[in-house]
């Protein structure tokens, strides 16, 4: 049993032995122990990983029987191209906007739905519901909302007597109709960990917080509730800047990356350049960069997490 | 001046009735202790003295001015919690200074980074600073200012959540249980720490606790709450010898109070303890109660057990004809009784104490109309 937890506690369970010899049988049956794991990791996590990391220094193209090795000649051509630059401002531009917005949209309706009683299940799940839904699916209703003729917000504009916007078709609005997409399919997620966070509160610190003279919803806020939440924040902001990282789905469905680039983002590039032109060691390259920066939002929220966000 | 008076204060939550027709005056510097058992209002009573919570129906004035419509904030009263409620992401410092930056701030001095610019906020800050430290030196968490709350020790917290009720000088403390989180030699130690910080300051205490021996040391007067009622609020002697509800003097005192059924006692003892026609309980304190003879007693059973306990023998009679199981507390010098012997028990009229159907004591103005048939 012992043996189970480390190595090392093996060595210990090993006791009279001599010591390099049952160090040696220890380390050996450790590494058996956690052979399964390992092996799993290395064939899920590291293995695409790593074949990623290859492809992208050749020329490979999908479906074709050879390939050389180029160097870092993706790179460069990558690091040279403008609407990869155009695509990876656009990310971050998308990025910046919708996490705020996502967070703070999903604690206040959280923060509301906790201080009210009345149909609280029923509101709960209304707001669920754009989280569960196939986002392609809601595309296409967010299409016809927007869309320059038939859609019901240049209906409303009409009505209140302002001329039509071309949403999708205009440079100008189509990533921030995106946006507002964006924040509208991921505030429920939001507001449904926000609420579990909020429950975790104990009631005696929002007393403490009254007594001391906190009593305004902006001290309340910033004594207890954001606080207590913190780890609860960090989850959120770092899952929604994944999440808003990796969009594609509306992208690809209402915009395909235009009009001129003005929403073509990392993933949409990835995927054209990938399966529309072929060129894998390319998309490789594209993939690596994104990776990249997701897996420094990672660390960065671990780091801040452990200093940050715990308290004892 | 802290004078607190609570009148006819009701309370339900749905169709419970929380606290009924509550009425309480504590005196200016008084330490008073709520005391009762769980569930039955302490903690609603003590937070509607605070503010966290509305009366449903009742009066309330505290230093002589109605406080109905007025916020925590605006109520001069600090509250300790059992639970220490301290900031978890916040120093000890910071802790403790929270009431008074919350009071001496303005909003704008208090916003974040750009405050500190603002005229007048790190003069203030520092006056702040200097009353916390001199609080935290009296209460010894000196050291400690630089720490979480997780860092610390049960016994720890809790002074740093005393000191953050002191630091501003409320007129009157509001303590909720704050000793039942520590182990049983800290609560002792903390106990005579907070008696002291009472005489110290002067403010008015009302402390709540369900340990009546807490309640018992330290407190000027008591006040006992069952299920939402007020039962007696006086000293804690005359809580013990002279109680006004079967309840209270069960209650109060351990082991707890004899009470036997007058029905079954004889008629020599009714009158030979004077009770009076409305009696249908009578009760005496362990200590009062003398074993003898059978032959001598008038009051005769069986001894269950006995238990010794250092210094005290508490010995557990089964009395005859179904009168229940009383105790009689012995020291060790008098003669061992075991288990199955017959014995006699005595006990003098003086100290036998009556109390009516209701549970209601009768006065001795009743107790001398007319005796038992
Ligand atoms: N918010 C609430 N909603 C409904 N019932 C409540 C609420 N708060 C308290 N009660 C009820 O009111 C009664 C009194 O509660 P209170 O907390 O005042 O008891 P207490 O005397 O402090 O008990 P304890 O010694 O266990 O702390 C309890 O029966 C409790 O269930
Ligand atoms: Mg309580």
């Amino acid at each position: 049993m012992t043996a189970l937890s480390s190595p090392r506690n093996a060595i210990s369970a090993a006791g009279a032995r001599p010591a390099s010899a049952s160090k040696q049988r220890g380390d050996r049956r450790g590494w058996l122990y956690s052979a399964p794991a390992v092996v799993t990791m290395g064939v899920l996590l590291f293995g695409p990983l790593l074949a990623v990391m290859l492809f992208s220094l050749t020329d490979w193209q999908l479906g074709q029987e050879q390939f050389s090795f180029i160097g870092a000649r993706n790179f460069q051509e990558l690091f040279a191209d403008t609407v990869f630059w155009k695509s990876l401002r656009n990310t971050f531009l998308y990025v910046l906007l919708v996490v705020p917005g996502t967070v703070i949209l999903g604690l206040i309706v959280a923060v509301l739905l906790e201080s009210s009683n009345e149909l609280k299940g029923l509101y709960r799940t209304a707001h669920f519901i754009p989280v569960m839904a196939a986002t392609s699916a809601m595309a296409i209703v967010w299409g016809t909302m927007l869309h320059p003729t038939i859609g019901l917000f240049n209906h409303i504009l009409y009505g209140l007597g302002y001329s039509g916007v071309s949403w999708l078709r205009d440079e100008h609005t189509a990533l921030l109709a995106l946006v507002l997409i964006g924040i509208w399919q991921g505030f429920g997620y939001a507001m449904v960990l926000f609420i579990a966070g909020l429950k975790a509160i104990p009631q005696n610190l929002y007393d403490a917080a009254e007594i001391d003279g906190a009593d305004s919803v902006m001290d309340r806020m910033r004594l207890v509730v954001l606080p207590m939440i913190g780890p609860v924040l960090m989850f959120v902001m770092v899952v929604t800047a994944v999440r808003a990282f990796s969009v594609f789905d509306t992208v690809r469905v209402l915009t395909a990356g235009g009009p001129n680039y003005s929403t073509d983002v990392l993933l949409y590039r990835l995927n054209t350049e990938s399966f529309d032109y072929l060129r894998t060691g390319y998309g490789a390259a594209l993939t690596v960069v994104f990776l990249g920066i997701v897996i420094a939002i990672t660390l960065l929220q671990a780091k801040i997490m452990d200093r940050r966000v715990h308290y004892s | 001046m802290a004078t607190i008076e609570i009148l006819g204060i009701e309370k339900r939550y749905g169709d419970t009735s929380v606290l009924k027709n509550v009425s309480l005056s504590v005196e200016d510097g008084e330490f008073l202790t709520l005391v009762g058992p769980s569930g039955c209002g302490k903690s609603t009573l003590l937070r509607i003295i605070a503010g966290l919570e509305a009366p449903d129906a009742g009066a309330l004035r505290i230093a002589d001015r109605d406080v109905a419509k007025d916020r925590p904030k605006q109520r001069n009263v600090a509250m300790v919690f059992q639970s220490y409620a301290l900031y978890p992401h916040l120093t000890v410092l910071d802790n403790i200074v929270m009431p008074l930056r919350m009071r001496r701030l303005t909003a704008a001095q208090r916003f974040p980074l750009l405050g500190r610019w603002m005229p007048g906020t790190r003069r203030i800050e520092r006056e702040i600073r200097a009353e916390a430290e001199q609080v935290a030196s009296i209460l010894g968490v000196e050291p400690l200012l630089a720490r979480k709350p997780g860092q610390l020790s049960g016994g720890q917290r809790q002074r740093v959540a005393l000191g953050r009720a002191m630091v501003r000088q409320p007129a009157v403390f509001l303590m909720d249980e704050p000793l039942s989180n520590l182990d049983a030699k800290l609560r002792v130690q903390m106990r005579s720490e907070i008696m002291a910080l009472h005489r110290q300051i002067g403010a008015t205490f009302v402390y709540v606790t369900h340990d009546q021996a807490e309640a018992m040391t330290m407190s000027d007067r008591v006040a006992v709450m069952m299920e939402g009622e007020l039962l007696q609020v006086a000293a804690p002697e005359q809580l013990y010898s002279d109680p006004d509800d079967l309840r209270v003097a069960e209650m109060i005192g351990s082991p707890q109070i004899n009470a036997v059924p007058v029905h079954a006692l004889n008629r020599q003892l009714c009158l030979a303890w004077q009770l009076s026609q409305d009696t249908a309980v009578a009760a005496f304190r362990p200590e009062n109660a003398i074993i003898t003879r059978p032959a001598d007693a008038m009051l005769n059973g069986t001894v269950a057990v006995s238990e010794h306990l250092g210094a005290d023998v508490f010995v557990h009679v089964r009395l005859d004809g179904d009168a229940g199981t009383i105790v009689i507390r012995t020291d060790r010098t008098s003669p061992r009784h075991t288990a199955g012997t017959a014995v006699g028990v005595s006990v003098e009229g003086r100290h036998v104490l009556r109390f009516d159907a209701k549970k209601k004591r009768c006065r001795p103005s009743q107790d001398h109309g007319a005796l038992v048939a």
